[in-house]
């Protein structure tokens, strides 16, 4: 944890309201963002319970599955899901602009610019937690090997037909939110931690409830009276007035209202199946579905508290003006949606269970880049990041005091120009150490000569001054200018380019050959009850 | 521990042969070198790549940061001034060790076409991964090998045919700035090292181990082998004796002076602030360790050891200071300057690896900390403090270590597949803090 994210999380307990972490807005929010509220059921890894799902926040989609052990009405719930986020996402892959990008031309190996499709917008998928965003990849993972009668006439639990479509894209976005700031899938507790600093740890953070708490208490209560009640406050019954946003249950609810509610449903179809005759059939149809009907209501119960929660931390957070970069990161993760559509119609095969070495080499590269990019990003969107990468020596700002001109030796002297800039905060600043700051967009570098006797720093500008023996106007800061300059770099440079998977050397056990279709997972004894 | 019939020079030179026999004459693609802290890593490398050389086997040789690169030409050009050597090098301003610019067999280029047909060609593992080939070179010698990514290997592996991988495992493990777990239990993870995906694909390969740190001395290599390498043990060059640290000013009875006294004596020495829970730049901590090397300075060491008859004066190059932190390292920083010492080094593990000083001042990784993070209890971290010294390591710490340790055992989640590193950083923490207990000072009698 940073020094300022300390002095900010003293200041919430102080306070008793959380504390900004940002000004701005550090993520890209959709107009239009599909919020998913799925619930899972304890013990059973992947069997989905139930879920909210929609663009409307005043009237989601409840989909349930009544009895969670049951393939048929687990398949019944995927396929629902997949008819309310498939045409979301058919929606966004259809409308496109052309734009350019840089690719490597095989031929001649040259980096040239090639016109491509760029979807015009891509669907934003929202889930509540981090545990959401496991779920998601869960679901996917479960999802994408399976088969569908069409594929394979022969497959013994064939699986509804768009539901491996889904677990293609439930797991291309899964993997997307690994990429740092990237929007595609969001969990909200990170986005709302990201930009308010609460009074409590950040374990305690990833509970909704009472992050919301911190940020926006009621009127009568503290951020932590409020937190407190958020976590532990119960009815007259013993249930969490505040039900955990899931995916996992509280073992209250599961205890004492769904077990004896699917135990009720269970028989009612049970007595369904013996009965003798149409009339009795009737009578116990109408049953069974009272008995759905009332698995219905409870997983509604608590998944809406948490779906409403959603909003309004939606609402907050769109209550920031967004920072500057965000746009341009947001650009990414439309190309990433573009690619993936783009090999979803091409026919590929599902993404494979495990990451091959060059590809696995790849995504760290990327996510590493994009990591030192958002911080830098980051920064400069926003002057309280800036302040804390101040406080920790990792930039400064203040004054011009001084600028004398200089040239760089050599046949053609160029301007150098040593500024002095005097500054109250303490960089950790190596010998000709250098540094950066934004002008006009781009990054200005900067050296660091020395020490004046009253301590303010000599800098000798390097670059972004024009051809000129001259250095542009406005290239160079004049005296009483504020200036702030980082450490760090602002953008980031491309890595090597690694081998193709078919070149990977033998140290690392050689190419991985052809790929082989996956095949589903089996069944096993569990799987079918 | 020392053994009549154990000659340290003779074992070393077995070690050597074995390993440049298997380079030279071996059918296998790679060869692996485990290095102990000071065993002569670099001089191996050296000799290695003279051989090669000599074979007329033109040979690439990867290493990881710029430092190392120009430390190994300069050792090539020391040893053989008539070998050519190219130093491929980044187009960065100051990409590479002015002093080479002085020595004429020595080609600097930031492109390696110019290099061509050069015996030797040195550079960065990240400069080669730029570089595109038509023909593999046929050799290669990769150093500090543990500290390589398997990513990093990846993209330079394509430029050789074989290979001589040298490293020490017990320091600090590569890292990645963004989670990896995914790739957690795969042999080609990228964020492991390159020689553990190396041998979980070839695990064929010879696997040989230098024996003797000619930098420890007798007193350190026996906790710094039981403590880090608990399954490859080695020993020290020098027996008890060999080495010795006095003083001309005698101590004035403060806790500094004392822990100097038993830090020359033993080897070792720990003072010991009162425990307390302190931000990571704890000030009193801080003016320790400056005090402490002040002393060093002022009571006018001199150092006796098997490399010079005489005693050599104990001067500030002579000394560093190691952190966990890089705010740490600066604090420290300031802290000498307020006390007018300059020159001496002040770094964190990460950049005090591969260097060697006569007397280091350690502030231990988890002094004053209320928690024991991965990050502090790395085993790499402490070795990497602990075996940088020829004569005495000095550790400042504050009280109560042992208790934080035994409230915070080791939680990191299992991954499936992953080699589970022995020992682990709280075993290895409580090796070497109940040695240091043997000489411990109190801050203030």
């Amino acid at each position: 944890m940073t020094l300022i994210t300390t002095l900010a999380r003293l200041e919430a307990v102080h306070s008793g309201r959380a504390q900004p972490a940002a000004t701005v807005r550090h993520r890209h929010l959709s107009d239009h963002p599909l919020v998913f509220v799925p619930l899972t059921t304890a013990g059973e890894t992947g069997a989905p319970l139930g879920a909210l799902v929609g663009t409307d926040r005043d009237a989601p989609r409840l989909l349930v599955v009544p009895q969670p052990r049951d393939r048929d009405l687990r398949f019944q719930f995927l396929a629902d899901l997949a008819d309310v986020v498939l045409p979301h996402i058919d929606a966004y892959a259809e409308s496109v602009e052309a734009a350019e990008r840089t690719e490597t031309d095989p031929e001649t190996g040259k980096r040239v610019k090639v016109t491509a499709e760029l979807c015009a917008d891509a669907p934003q998928l929202i889930v509540p937690s981090r545990a959401g965003l496991d779920f998601v990849r869960l679901l996917g993972r479960s999802m994408r090997f399976r088969r569908t009668a069409e594929q394979d006439p022969d497959a013994p639990y064939p699986a509804p037909p768009r539901v491996p479509l889904l677990g293609r894209w439930l797991t291309h976005y899964g993997e997307r939110a690994r990429v740092p700031g990237s929007s595609l899938l969001l969990a909200l507790t990170d986005v709302l931690s990201r930009h308010w600093a609460t009074g409590q740890s950040g374990l305690e953070d990833q509970h909704l409830g009472a992050l919301l708490a911190w940020i926006d208490p009621p009127q009568d209560l503290t951020g932590a009276e409020a937190a407190r009640r958020a976590e532990l406050a119960r009815d007259a019954d013993g249930q969490l007035l505040c039900p955990p946003a899931g995916p996992a249950t509280d073992p209250a609810f599961d205890n004492r209202l769904l077990a004896p509610a699917i135990e009720r449903y269970d028989r009612a179809r049970s007595a369904l199946a013996a009965a003798e005759d149409p009339l009795q059939a009737d009578t116990r149809l109408a049953a069974l579905t009272r008995a759905e009907r009332e698995i219905r209501d409870l997983v509604e119960s608590r998944t809406r508290p948490t779906w409403d929660a959603v909003w309004r931390g939606l609402d907050l957070l769109r209550a920031l003006p967004a920072g500057a970069h965000v746009e341009g990161r947001w650009t990414r993760d439309r190309w990433s949606f573009t690619a993936h559509r783009d090999r979803v119609l091409a026919g590929e095969p599902p993404q494979p269970r495990r990451d091959d070495a060059v590809t696995a080499a790849n995504k760290l590269a990327t996510r590493e880049r994009e990591q030192a990019r958002l911080e830098a990003q980051e920064a400069l969107d926003d002057p309280l990041v800036m302040a804390g990468r101040r406080l920790a020596g990792e930039a400064f700002a203040g004054e011009v005091t001084d600028v004398v001109m200089a040239y760089s030796e050599g046949k053609r002297p160029s301007p150098r120009p040593l500024v002095t800039v005097r500054t109250d905060d303490r960089p950790r600043l190596a010998e000709r150490a250098k540094v950066y700051r934004s002008l006009g967009g781009k990054p200005q570098s900067a050296e660091f000569v020395g020490y004046e006797s009253d301590g303010a720093l000599v800098l000798r500008i390097l670059d972004k001054m024009g051809r000129g023996k001259e250095p542009e106007p406005g290239s160079v800061p004049d005296k009483g200018d504020r200036v702030c300059f980082t450490l760090f770099e602002h953008e980031q440079r491309g890595g090597a380019k690694l081998p193709d998977p078919e070149e990977t050397p033998w140290t690392h056990g050689g190419p991985p050959g052809e790929p082989a279709p996956e095949a589903p997972d089996p069944v096993t004894e569990e799987d079918v009850l | 521990m020392t053994t009549v019939d154990f000659d340290p020079g003779a074992a070393a030179a077995r070690a050597t042969d074995a390993i440049l026999h298997d380079t030279l004459h071996g059918g296998e693609r790679g060869v692996v070198v485990d290095s102990p802290p000071g065993a002569g890593k670099s001089t191996l490398v050296v000799r290695a790549a003279l051989e090669l050389a000599g074979a007329g086997r033109p040979l690439m040789v990867v290493a990881q940061t710029n430092a190392q690169v120009d430390d190994l030409v300069l050792r090539l050009a020391e040893k053989n001034p008539d070998l050519p050597v190219g130093r491929l090098h980044s187009s960065d301003a100051d990409a590479y060790d002015p002093a080479l610019d002085a020595l004429p067999q020595v080609r600097t280029s930031a492109k390696a076409a110019d290099l061509k047909g050069l015996p030797v060609v040195l550079s960065t593992a990240a400069k080669w991964a730029h570089v595109k080939v038509d023909e593999p070179w046929r050799h290669a010698i990769v150093d500090e090998a543990y500290q390589m990514r398997s990513d990093s290997l990846l993209a330079v592996a394509g430029l050789f045919e074989r290979a001589l991988f040298v490293g020490d495992p017990g320091q600090l493990d590569p890292f990645s700035i963004v989670g990896s777990e995914q790739w957690a239990g795969l042999s080609y993870d990228p964020s492991a090292s390159a020689v553990s995906t190396l041998l979980a694909h070839n695990p064929e390969l010879p696997q040989h181990r230098l024996p003797v740190s000619w930098r420890l001395p007798a007193s350190a290599a026996p906790l710094v082998s039981a403590a880090f390498y608990p399954y490859t043990p080695f020993r020290s060059g020098t027996d008890h004796g060999d080495r010795r640290l006095a003083f001309a000013v005698p101590s004035d009875g403060s806790g500094p002076d004392r822990v100097i006294d038993e830090a020359a004596e033993s080897g070792w020495g720990l003072l010991e602030l009162p425990a307390r829970h302190t931000p990571r730049t704890d000030p009193e901590a801080v003016r320790a360790v400056a005090t402490v090397v002040r002393r060093l300075l002022d009571r006018g060491g001199a150092a006796v050891s098997e490399r010079t008859p005489d005693p050599a004066p104990l001067t500030a190059d002579r000394i560093a200071v190691g952190t966990a932190h890089r705010d740490q390292a600066a604090a420290v920083r300031a802290a000498l300057a307020e006390l007018g010492v300059p020159d001496v080094t002040v770094d964190t593990a990460n950049r005090l690896q591969g260097r060697e000083y006569d007397v280091t001042v350690v502030l231990h990784p988890l002094s004053g900390r209320p928690d024991a993070t991965a990050f502090h209890l790395e085993t790499g971290r402490l070795c990497v403090l602990a075996s940088r010294h020829r004569h005495a390591c000095i550790m400042i710490c504050r009280a109560g270590v042992t208790d934080l340790l035994d409230d915070y055992p080791s939680t990191e989640p299992v991954q499936l597949g992953t080699l589970v590193k022995f020992p682990d950083g709280w075993e290895a923490n409580h090796a070497v803090l109940s040695h240091l207990a043997e000489h411990k000072v109190p801050w203030r009698a």
